[in-house]
């Protein structure tokens, strides 16, 4: 028996799972605590009957703290690499009120390595020591530890972790090489965000395993990341910046689970927007460019998502000779507002019922019947959106299987362009939740490799060894741990064979 | 232009933009030139461009570039002083000071060196450069071709090694020199090299291109700002023409002795199609005809530019996905690029295509 749990914007979504069955599930309103959300949300669940062995968690509230500057550690930033990367200082990139809220302290020191393993310089253990010593007195709460090369050689950022926290036992460290991959700039800004974001992360894990406790589950606590694998709670703590996306993942996820397909498109139409994304062996594909995050560049593993202003609640206005749908919804006002449960809104759901898609059984038929005409053109309109997203995300010119979940997959029926079937599984409204329940551990590994030196297959096969040994690490069961990706990028513009090599695996929780 | 041109903040967030438009595909991404630059500019410093035709004839000028490979570049950003010491280096070898400074390569992340270095100096920037576009190899630039000695060239890395490379007056052997020299001193080197009288530069340069990357960016910013079509703003400013607008439909990569080569092939709505071949940049644009024939629609060195339809943004040839909806613009080479000398360097056949120059 598993729990898994989505907090959404606008509702906390609980599923129980039986193995590969739903048992239950139940929905219940977003709270600002976050924990009182999921508690209300639980208590609709037949708990007692079936006792949970892991409860598993989706949220994106971490990133609201970060977006509304709110609760945020006093975080110094201390970089690796000097003489190097002395040319832009870290925060270079920050908007003004982050940086003020943060405290605005860098620290640039000797240390650091090259792509092929070499010393920079050897890491300034005296300077560090008295940096460390510094923020202690100044009342800083965090730091982030930010390495050149960190991602392929980790021994300054592991040595100088040490140093801080023996020099300053209450500092909360957050080490880039446990944040982001290869891109000095983008991984040290993640790694800021990740420290600052501590108190709300210690704050958010301690209430939620009271809350637990307090109905009787002391089960083990898991929390997704955006890649769509799960942390164990002690470490969602440490890297809570790896949670912020995990919705669409668990989403992306949940729907292959549900459907059984493992590379699909995946339609998630929500109340308010559609987010589309892709499925490779089951695993949502990567965001390839930057994503910013509260106005920071970040290069960590977001999925790569489509997202549109087309859902349940989307506002329909028609005038005589043109119509427009959305941006704007009444979100989770659509069983008061909508014209068919007797509002005086015409939502894209009234236009669903008013087609007469037989996928669009909600509230009182009559009160749309007389849009019938105009509901057809709308609802093509619709389908249009939803079908242009498809081609975009696609990977590939032939048909694709398309995966329809979210509350509003009502408002497409029939057959979609570009769609060489089109799948709603049951449950398909709750997909997320059980996106999270069904997670898995992972390990990833980013590396430079000399092919010169070795074949590549011999260098995919080491990278391998690293992700495996993490993703038991993580809590991942060896004998299911199975390759999600492999990716190769080669050094341009250099005449060596210097090639780097990403692989990322995955398996069932022990 | 008579007055000195002090770059401001507004000034560098443009030339990022048109620069990594000028980038064709490739040269890497300017930004993190710019955050320098924009460093320099918060402590109050700033670089002096100036026009072509004020640099004296007897005038030492220098060109200033960064060689090697971006991805080291994005993890190890520079220490700062690279392009400076690769320049006192020179200074101090050929025993006389430099008076000017021009950048050797307008496209990507070369734009906005030289301006740092003029931050640092006070020395001038010619706005001028040796490519007018993003190349990947030394000999491609202006004055190679038209026989200005690369050497005396100075190289220098983060850590304060430097170099001298002279009496080599092959480009071609110079090229293969320097990039070994960045393998072996962390894969990136800062140059200064092609030491020219001002006569000279006013000869061969390729005239106000840090001008045109300005106005190319504020002409893609304005278009943003006003929803209007960045295309037509880019080519109103540019000269050259849309070549095609459609969605990525397949991109074949493979790489060789440092490049990145591949095709992508792209669709349009009403069945046209549309093929680039790059290596590192975008070299070639075909439309490919039902019947199987195929018609050149640019070649290089005119340069073959595809912006995100959306957004106006370069899309270098790393980003090159299925899916992505994209504009082609094909924009004409500068006349220094396009001449019978000039195109053995530069031309399809220097990259190795069968074909022949054709201008747009």
């Amino acid at each position: 028996m598993r729990v898994g749990i989505d907090v959404g914007g606008t509702n906390t979504d609980a599923v129980l799972m039986d193995g590969a069955r739903v048992v239950a599930f139940n929905k219940a309103p977003t709270t600002r605590d976050v924990t009182s959300g999921i508690v209300a949300a639980l208590r609709g669940l037949p708990l007692a009957a079936h006792p949970p062995r892991a409860v598993m968690l989706g949220t994106t509230h971490l990133t609201n703290a970060i977006v509304e500057r709110k609760g945020l550690a006093r975080t110094a930033v201390i970089r690796i690499g000097a003489p190097a990367t002395a040319a832009i200082p870290p925060l270079a990139d920050f908007p003004d009120d982050l940086r003020a809220a943060l405290g605005g302290q860098w620290f640039l020191i000797e240390g650091g390595h090259e792509f092929d393993g070499r010393e920079i310089n050897p890491l300034d253990t005296a300077r560090l020591r008295e940096i460390a010593a510094r923020l202690r007195d100044d009342d800083f709460q965090a730091v982030a530890l930010c390495a050149v090369f960190a991602p392929l050689t980790r021994a300054h950022e592991e040595r100088a972790r040490e140093i801080v926290q023996n020099v300053a036992p209450e500092m909360y460290v957050s080490v880039s090489h446990q944040i982001g991959r290869l891109g000095l700039l983008e991984r040290e800004n993640a790694t800021i965000l990740n420290a600052s974001l501590s108190p709300v992360a210690r704050r958010i894990v301690s209430g939620l395993r009271d809350a637990l406790k307090g109905i009787g589950l002391n089960d083990a606590l898991y929390f997704s990341q955006n890649d769509g694998t799960l942390m164990a709670t002690e470490l969602a703590e440490q890297y809570p910046i790896l949670t912020v996306a995990s919705g669409p993942t668990n989403s992306m996820r949940g729907a292959a689970f549900l459907s059984g397909v493992k590379n699909a498109v995946v339609v998630d139409i929500g109340g308010t927007t559609t987010d589309v994304g892709v499925l490779q062996n089951g695993f949502p594909r990567e965001a390839g460019a930057a994503v910013s995050v509260g106005g920071v560049r970040t290069n960590f593993r977001m999925p790569d998502v489509y997202s549109f202003g087309l859902g349940g609640g989307s506002v329909v206005r028609i005038s005589d000779r043109a119509f427009t749908i959305g941006p704007d919804s009444v979100g989770y006002l659509l069983t008061e507002r909508a014209r068919v449960f007797g509002g005086d809104v015409l939502t894209a759901s009234d236009v669903a019922v008013a087609a007469r898609f037989a996928v669009a059984q909600m509230g009182d038929p009559a009160r749309v019947a007389h849009l019938a005409a105009n509901a057809r053109e709308i609802a093509r309109a619709m389908q249009a959106q939803v079908e242009r997203a498809i081609d975009r995300m696609k990977t590939r010119a032939e048909n694709v299987p398309v995966i329809l979940v979210g509350g509003g997959s009502c408002l497409i029926e029939g057959e979609l362009a570009g769609a060489s079937e089109v799948i709603r599984p049951p449950h398909a409204q709750v997909a997320n939740a059980i996106g999270a329940a069904i997670a898995q551990a992972s390990g990833e590994v980013d590396r430079v490799y000399d092919l010169s030196a070795m074949s590549r297959g011999a260098a995919v096969e080491d990278a391998l060894g690293f992700a495996r040994e993490r993703a038991i690490r993580a809590g991942a069961l060896p004998t299911t741990i199975e390759v999600v990706e492999v990716e190769e990028v080669p050094l341009t513009y250099l005449p060596s064979n210097a090639v780097r090599i990403r692989v990322k695996v995955a398996g069932e929780i022990n | 232009m008579d007055v000195n041109w002090k770059i401001t903040a507004d000034d560098l967030e443009s030339i990022a933009i048109g620069a990594g438009i000028l980038g064709t595909g490739g040269g890497g991404n300017p930004y993190l030139g710019k955050l320098r630059m924009r460093e320099h500019l918060r402590a109050g410093r700033t670089a002096t461009v100036i026009a072509p035709a004020d640099v004296r004839d007897a005038a030492r000028v220098v060109s200033v570039f960064n060689m090697g490979a971006p991805t080291v570049g994005y993890e190890r950003l520079p220490q700062g002083e690279e392009e400076l010491r690769a320049l006192r280096a020179l200074e101090a070898h050929l025993g006389k000071p430099i008076d000017a400074i021009i950048p050797g390569e307008i496209g990507g992340s070369n734009s906005v060196v030289p301006l740092v270095v003029s931050a640092q100096t006070g020395m001038p920037v010619i706005d001028a450069d040796g490519m007018g576009r993003a190349f990947p190899e030394l000999q491609m630039d202006v004055f190679a071709i038209n026989g200005i000695a690369p050497t005396p060239l100075a190289l220098a890395n983060h850590k304060g090694k430097t170099e001298i490379l002279r009496e080599e007056r092959d480009p071609r052997a110079v090229e293969r020199m320097a990039r070994q020299w960045a393998v072996e001193n962390g894969a990136r080197a800062s140059v200064a090299g092609f030491v020219m009288s001002g006569a000279e530069m006013k000869r061969w340069a390729i005239p106000h291109m840090l001008t045109l990357a300005k106005r190319v960016g504020d002409a893609v910013l304005s278009a943003r700002h006003n929803h209007a079509d960045a295309a037509d703003a880019i080519l109103a400013v540019t000269g050259g023409r849309r070549l095609f607008a459609g969605k990525i439909v397949d991109v074949e990569r493979r790489t060789a002795a440092g490049f990145a080569r591949g095709e992508a092939r792209m669709a349009s709505a009403d069945g046209a199609r549309c093929r680039i071949a790059f290596q590192n940049e975008n070299l070639i644009a075909w439309q490919d005809a039902a019947n199987g024939q195929r018609a050149l629609l640019a070649v290089v060195p005119d340069l073959i530019c595809v912006i995100d339809a959306e957004t106006g943004e370069p899309v270098t040839t790393e980003l090159l996905r299925y899916g992505l909806r994209v504009l082609v613009l094909g924009l004409p080479a500068p006349a220094q690029l396009r001449t019978p000398r000039a195109l053995e360097f530069v031309g399809p056949r220097a990259f190795g295509y069968a074909v022949e120059y054709q201008s747009l």
